[in-house]
């Protein structure tokens, strides 16, 4: 597929009443770049899944519409409906449901005449599967066939309904980094349910936040972590500051890692290769406040910063600080008193090495 | 033994077998997947020969197929005779007898199939009635074999419908069980007997095939 092909569109606004009671009235209007990632993010039972299965069409909405790159797929009131089987939507779901009673073979041209491309065929990797049946496949290996067998006819769009969440953690990331390499060899754009916050950050290029049956906020990834709209859609993302970020070197069990520009060291509990894109992940209790830096600290890092805002919970006080790149940290109110901060102030702002959480991307 | 009973019984029940399997199959389906609401009125329908006495069905049906009737009267005017007392009318009869023994099996193999394996497969581009032939129907192997097994079984041993809708007509409509009752009365234990214990026995292999094959561990159709 040509990588420069122009951005597509998905436009989505479908309400649905289930028999539960169980509701959703969602609206989400993307651009999707070849091979990239949305992530629908959100808690359990929030509807994510419920949203991609509209955009599969194995839902009927009560009302609403879906449009995908200019092309109607569904529109309740001029009653238009384009079967599943013609929107050209490959679907993975948690479970592998590969067909039981077909082989790994049977199973990946179940929905194609020919021969799968490379690339596709390049997802089993050297696993000789043709001739297996899907019983006798780890988890790992039948998400792999599920996947090569949903990308084999090329969709147009890919649809992941947390397809990682049931294999184990070595599985789980070797198998996210040749999903997200997969789908920019091919230039396949697809659309990721999780309620992983370490999955979303890794693999999202774009998140949508899903809360209570409706799609609360959209925008890149950073700039949603950054900027959450609305206490549930920040309680649901964490409470973490997550900073885009990128490896510089490692030495002596320290990675040095570059935030805008700022250096940051951080304890080494993954090998992280140079030049490898990371999110930073800061938690604004870990965030210590001097008015100097001390001698003869613990802290690897020492931030000049400058105080931006003071806002009042409760007890504690958030900072909101800009030390190049925006951070929050939390002190109780004596502190701040004793330090006597206030907007303007500058200070040093103090960060373990060990209390900055690296999640690399795939 | 009134192997000409026999015979006729064997047809009988194989036609309706074949009959039923090319009715029961899409009646199965729609129940399964069809979203109308009220379909449980038809369930009820599929199913009441389960609890009809065969007698009172047999009326029905005799009064269905009769001259009186307009289906009666249409059909005697394309073939020439009239439904009841042959053995186009005892299967129409036995097709309606045995419904639910092939419509139930059917349609909870079809209800048990993993949903997302359909919709896998409609994602895949592939047609609703492909998915039934090519994912649905594999899969339901074993609730195809039952209900043609049950449907067989039951129509062999079937009495009350056939007197009611065929009668008694050696080589035509007297089947197996009536050939029985036909030599008790003429106190002729012996043929009775021997009939009997012949479908005593066809009905135990039956029996233990068809369950032999719920069981089974040679159809592997589900991980």
């Amino acid at each position: 597929m040509d990588q420069s092909a122009a951005l597509t569109t998905l436009r989505l606004d479908v309400a649905q009443r289930f028999a539960s009671g169980f509701a959703v009235d969602a609206a989400l209007d993307v651009a999707l770049a070849p091979g990239s990632m949305l992530v629908l993010f959100g808690p359990s039972a929030a509807g994510k899944t419920t949203v991609l299965r509209h955009v599969a069409g194995l839902e009927r909405a009560d009302r609403g519409t879906v449009v995908f790159d200019g092309e109607v797929w569904c529109d309740v009131t001029r009653k238009l409906w384009l079967p599943t089987q013609r929107r050209r939507v490959g679907v993975v779901f948690q479970q592998p449901t590969l067909f039981p009673h077909l082989t790994v073979r049977d199973n990946i041209r179940y929905g194609v005449s020919s021969t799968p491309v490379a690339e596709v065929a390049g997802v089993l990797g050297t696993l000789d599967l043709e001739n297996r049946y899907p019983r006798e496949l780890s988890g790992g290996e039948a998400q792999r066939v599920a996947l090569a067998r949903a990308l084999s006819p090329r969709p147009r769009l890919l649809l992941l309904d947390e397809p990682f969440a049931a294999l184990d953690a070595p599985t789980r990331l070797r198998l996210r980094r040749d999903v997200r390499g997969l789908l920019q060899a091919l230039g396949t754009p697809a659309i990721l349910v999780t309620h992983d916050r370490t999955e979303a950050l890794a693999m999202g290029d774009t998140i949508a936040v899903v809360i209570g049956g409706r799609v609360r906020q959209v925008g890149p990834i950073a700039d949603v972590f950054s900027r959450p709209g609305g206490a549930d859609v920040a309680a649901s993302l964490g409470i973490e500051a997550v900073l885009p970020a990128r490896v510089r070197r490692t030495s002596d069990g320290l990675i040095e890692i570059d935030v805008d520009h700022v250096p940051l060291h951080v304890a080494e509990r993954d090998a992280l290769a140079p030049g490898s894109d990371v999110y930073a992940c800061i938690r604004a209790e870990d965030v210590t406040l001097e008015t100097r830096a001390a001698a003869h600290a613990s802290a690897r890092n020492h931030l000049a910063a400058r105080v931006v805002s003071i806002t009042s919970e409760g007890p504690i006080d958030r900072v909101a600080l800009d030390c190049g790149f925006p951070l929050d940290a939390l002190i109780t109110r004596r502190s701040r008193d004793e330090l006597q901060l206030g907007p303007g102030a500058y200070v040093t702002a103090a960060i373990k090495a060990t209390s900055v959480h690296l999640i690399p991307r795939v | 033994m009134d192997w000409t009973a026999l015979w006729l019984s064997v047809r009988l029940a194989a036609t309706t077998t074949l009959v039923l399997l090319a009715v029961g199959v899409p009646i199965a389906y729609w129940i399964v997947f069809s979203p109308w609401r009220w379909k449980f009125l038809v369930e009820a329908i599929v199913a009441l020969p389960l609890v009809l006495p065969p007698t009172v069905l047999g009326f029905y049906v005799l009064m269905a197929i009769g001259p009186l009737s307009p289906l009666g009267r249409a059909y005697t005017r394309l073939a020439g005779h009239g439904l009841p007392f042959t053995f186009q009318g005892l299967l129409v009869a036995s097709v309606l007898y045995s419904l639910p023994f092939a419509v139930q099996p059917f349609s909870a193999e079809f209800a048990s199939v993993d949903r997302r394996l359909i919709e896998a497969s409609w994602s895949l581009g592939v047609s609703r009635f492909a998915t039934f032939r090519r994912v649905i129907m594999p899969l339901s192997i074993r609730g195809l074999v039952t209900g043609v097994v049950l449907s067989f079984a039951h129509t062999l041993g079937e009495f009350g419908v056939v007197l009611m809708v065929g009668g008694n007509l050696p080589g035509v409509t007297r089947t197996v069980s009536i050939s029985i009752y036909d030599a008790v009365q003429s106190l002729d234990y012996r043929a009775a007997s021997r009939t009997s214990l012949l479908l005593l026995v066809v009905s135990f292999i039956v029996l233990t095939f068809t369950y032999a094959l719920q069981r089974s561990i040679w159809i592997r159709a589900r991980h």
